[in-house]
């Protein structure tokens, strides 16, 4: 992944705020944000995930003129090339970890670039899910004067089949 | 708020709940919002019938945002230094999150006294969803 620009706006902090359900007056209230310790809006710990936003190619977002491959009339979009596969697609990577060092306070009106780097990548034999693929990515948030602000790390998992809670105790 | 390390002990704890009965449209909220349009979350056809899981469930990262929010409520505002978790269990529409904080350590860094605290959220059943690690800036 990587976005050239991923800019920090209130309307979105706001909107972001409400669906995790954080009722913080700093995510909502510009006046209020002068008064506390930051001096601004500033973006909830977990909001530079929604630089998905900003990424063109990112895969899990419908695409103009594209094929979707959840429900339409039925329940894919993707019209069928071959047999087999079952499998879900994109649908078959599951979220496994999310970490993030904090550097500076992200705050609204910010204007941040992300740059991927590759990590690691291991396999493991699970429970629930078979085997499973880990693949780890590390995304540098800087702002606009090149300062870096969070540096997130993610590690996905692909696994054989659906992995679900207690399934096959 | 903010903490102080003088008030603060190893063993301390601050717990609070963080969704309840969490609804569909709550996810499709996230979705919204976060760019996440994996229809593993809001696509019950999608989900049952391709991907075979037995209904949508929550973004990880829904659970670690609202997880998040009760971090912050009891750091303060731009207090932390890491929030890290690994997802544990699958969230799915109908459950009830309770978010809880334990001060693991308290030291100093450059000058500046943090809180590490060890993080852990637990659906209705006492299943572990989320399971991680924060550290946070606190006053003397």
């Amino acid at each position: 992944m990587a976005v050239g620009k991923f800019p920090i706006e209130a309307g979105h902090i706001m909107m972001f705020a409400r669906s995790i359900g954080d009722a913080n007056e700093i995510y909502y209230d510009a006046d209020y944000a002068k008064s506390t310790e930051p001096g601004a809006i500033i973006a909830p710990p977990t909001f530079v995930q929604s630089s998905a936003q900003f990424d063109p190619d990112y895969a899990l977002r419908p695409k103009i003129g594209e094929e979707w491959f959840g429900s339409g009339k039925g329940p894919t979009g993707i019209t069928k090339k071959k047999e087999g596969g079952g499998g879900g697609g994109n649908g078959g990577g599951l979220h496994a970890e999310q970490h993030y060092v904090y550097h500076r306070p992200l705050k609204a009106g910010d204007v941040l670039t992300a740059e991927a780097k590759a990590g690691k990548s291991w396999e493991k034999e699970g429970r629930r899910g078979g085997n499973l693929k880990f693949s780890e990515s590390v995304i540098e948030y800087r702002n606009q004067d090149g300062e870096l602000v969070v540096t997130a790390t993610g590690v996905g998992v692909r696994t054989e089949r659906p992995a679900t809670t207690g399934d096959d105790k | 708020m903010t903490l102080k390390a003088s008030e603060l002990n190893v063993g301390d704890t601050y717990q609070e709940e963080v969704c309840n009965n969490l609804s569909r449209t709550q996810i499709v909220m996230y979705a919204g919002t976060s760019g996440d349009y994996n229809p593993l979350h809001t696509d019950d056809l999608f989900t049952t019938e391709i991907a075979g899981y037995p209904s949508v469930f929550a973004h990880g990262m829904l659970s670690m945002g609202m997880t998040g929010r009760m971090i912050t409520n009891y750091v303060g505002d731009g207090r932390l230094t890491y929030y890290g978790v690994r997802f544990t269990a699958q969230v799915f529409p109908g459950a009830t999150l309770t978010a809880t904080a334990k001060v693991a350590e308290i030291r100093e860094e450059n000058g500046e006294q943090i809180v590490d605290l060890e993080i852990s959220t637990i659906d209705q059943e006492g299943t572990e969803v989320i399971k991680g690690k924060a550290s946070a800036r606190l006053d003397p």
